[in-house]
């Protein structure tokens, strides 16, 4: 069963906050993430993963009338942002769960879990790319 | 040289051979791993060099002496004198070497393997990567196309797999006949999910994915070969070869999905049914009827009509009850439920449906919206119908699925909407 575990970050400041982080919280921090990819690269369960950069530079994009792309800032109104999402292949949604977990108390300033919002989708399988 | 075809015949050679290789290999190492990793090896320089040299008069020996070259690198850079001076002994003793005419325990060595990669302890993921790659002789790049996961994923899952088997402490010996029955019974099960893998996921773009549902085939008949006997083994081929004779009809031109009631039969596959049908007296006659002989004497009656409306439901309801009885399996009910309704209505069929809307049954599952849907709609209540198609369509994980349920929910709402003023 493959999920989509996306990090999402609290919007208050609408960048990343870590930059003001200690180093060695930001070291605990990277390596307890880094020690999850081994374990999910290990377990074979790791399908793809990605860090998204600050949404500071994210675009919205509308279609104008000939089709052509109009560029808005950022979504303002959101509460959260999207920081990196893993696609994981694992036996159980109950894995999927306590990697979702492990993700969320991430280590964070002052080696404090994060507890951070993560959202669990699964993702849909059998599709064709020509359709 | 290089031509497409000959790569292909080798490639099919390879994939024959690679199990009976594999075998000799692990008797002489006595570690799985060890010589599975030194035949992969070996299959990569037969295909590039074989194309180019031609193929070698003694297949396996070639591959055997290859492979085990390798063997011997890997203990030497292990550094473990002891092991190397035991292959050596063994080597000066010729016993488990196999002479190049001389393989009379191939067929031995191929089912050992067999029940190796199919072990209870593996989880069933695991065992599928791990007998398409042992026994099924596939690449691993292969293997990971079939499940769209990264290679090196694959070979991760395949890796570990092969570590629980040693963990587990399986060593390379044939299942006393005490175990034998559990062993095998757990080897067909990893080959149905294996066939229904593929089966639900082979269509449209699939074309350059592994074919896993052919792989199953390919490996149950290997089963068949090496136990003709076994009335599960021959009911388990006859189910998937009747199964996959649909193939070609249960998809339309985009991938989308064509339920049997709207398939153009003339796109089954007349032969491989016959072959499938042809299995199943044989299976039947034995005695001792299992749940894949009875599923393979349902799709074997739906394969005897001209249409839905033709076809035998008595019969197919009757069968379902055997099914029932063995297994109590909620989907096996849920199927149940679908021929109860065909002979008895849609009403009879709803009511079997409310047992299955239980927390440690069905409930909450995208299959049980369905075709209470489906029933719903043959008892003329649109609205419920409606409802539950949208139900479904919303658990589903199977696009193609998904667009069907969405496409029957909009085609009653259309005809609902016009019967209204």
């Amino acid at each position: 069963m493959r999920y989509l575990i996306m990090m999402n970050l609290p919007a208050a400041t609408f960048d990343y906050t870590h930059q003001e982080w200690a180093p060695a919280d930001w070291k605990a921090h990277t390596t307890a993430q880094s020690r999850l990819n081994k374990t999910l690269e290990g377990a074979g369960e790791l399908v793809g993963i990605e860090r998204l950069t600050s949404p500071k530079s994210a675009k919205l994009i509308h279609a104008d009338a000939n089709g052509l792309p109009n560029t808005d800032g950022v979504f303002a109104e959101s509460k959260e942002f999207l920081a990196g999402f893993w696609v994981i292949d694992v036996a159980s949604p109950e894995r999927a769960y306590e990697i979702a977990a492990i993700v969320s108390a991430l280590p964070g300033p002052g080696g404090k879990p994060l507890n951070m919002p993560v959202e669990v989708r699964a993702v849909m399988s059998g599709g064709s790319n020509n359709e | 040289m290089n031509s497409p075809s000959l790569t292909y015949v080798i490639e099919r050679l390879l994939r024959e051979i690679a199990p009976q290789t594999l075998g000799a290999l692990v008797r002489r190492a006595g570690d799985f791993d060890e010589a599975e990793d030194a035949l992969q090896v070996a299959l990569i320089c037969a295909a590039a060099q074989w194309p180019i040299t031609g193929v070698p008069v003694n297949t396996r020996g070639w591959l055997f002496r290859v492979a085990n070259r390798r063997l011997q690198d890997n203990t030497r850079s292990d550094n473990a004198r002891q092991r190397r001076e035991q292959l050596v002994a063994r080597d000066r003793n010729g016993a488990d070497m196999p002479a190049d005419d001389n393989w009379e325990s191939e067929h031995d060595d191929t089912l050992i393997l067999l029940f190796m990669c199919c072990h209870a302890s593996l989880s069933p993921a695991s065992a599928i990567a791990l007998t398409l790659r042992a026994v099924g002789g596939l690449a691993t790049a292969e293997i990971a196309r079939a499940f769209l996961v990264p290679e090196a994923t694959m070979a991760q899952r395949i890796s570990r797999a092969k570590h629980s088997i040693k963990g587990a402490g399986s060593t390379f010996h044939m299942p006393a006949d005490a175990e034998r029955a559990d062993a095998l019974r757990s080897v067909l099960h990893v080959l149905y999910l294996m066939f229904s893998e593929g089966y639900s996921s082979s269509h449209g773009s699939a074309l350059q994915r592994t074919d896993l549902a052919a792989e199953a085939i390919r490996i149950t008949r290997m089963a068949h070969d090496l136990l003709p006997n076994d009335p599960e083994v021959v009911g388990l081929l006859a189910l998937m070869l009747l199964t996959h004779a649909r193939r070609l009809a249960r998809t339309g031109p985009i991938g989308e999905l064509i339920p049997l009631d709207e398939q153009d039969r003339l796109l089954w596959d007349r032969a491989m049914i016959e072959e499938g049908r042809a299995l199943l007296p044989a299976a039947l006659a034995k005695g001792a009827v299992g749940p894949y002989q009875l599923q393979a004497a349902i799709a074997a009656l739906h394969s005897e009509a001209d249409s839905t409306a033709r076809t035998d439901w008595p019969q197919i309801l009757a069968l379902y009850v055997l099914l029932l009885r063995m297994s109590g399996s909620p989907m096996v009910a849920l199927n149940h439920a679908i021929a109860a309704t065909m002979v008895h209505g849609p009403q009879y069929g709803l009511q079997l449906l409310e047992r299955l809307d239980a927390p440690n049954s069905l409930q909450g599952h995208y299959r049980l919206d369905a075709v209470r849907a489906h029933f719903y709609q043959m008892a003329g209540d649109n609205v419920s119908a409606i409802r539950h198609f949208q139900w479904a369509a919303e658990k589903t994980l199977s696009i193609p699925e998904r667009n069907y349920l969405i496409l029957k929910a909009a085609q009653l709402g259309e005809r609902n909407s016009r019967v209204l003023p």
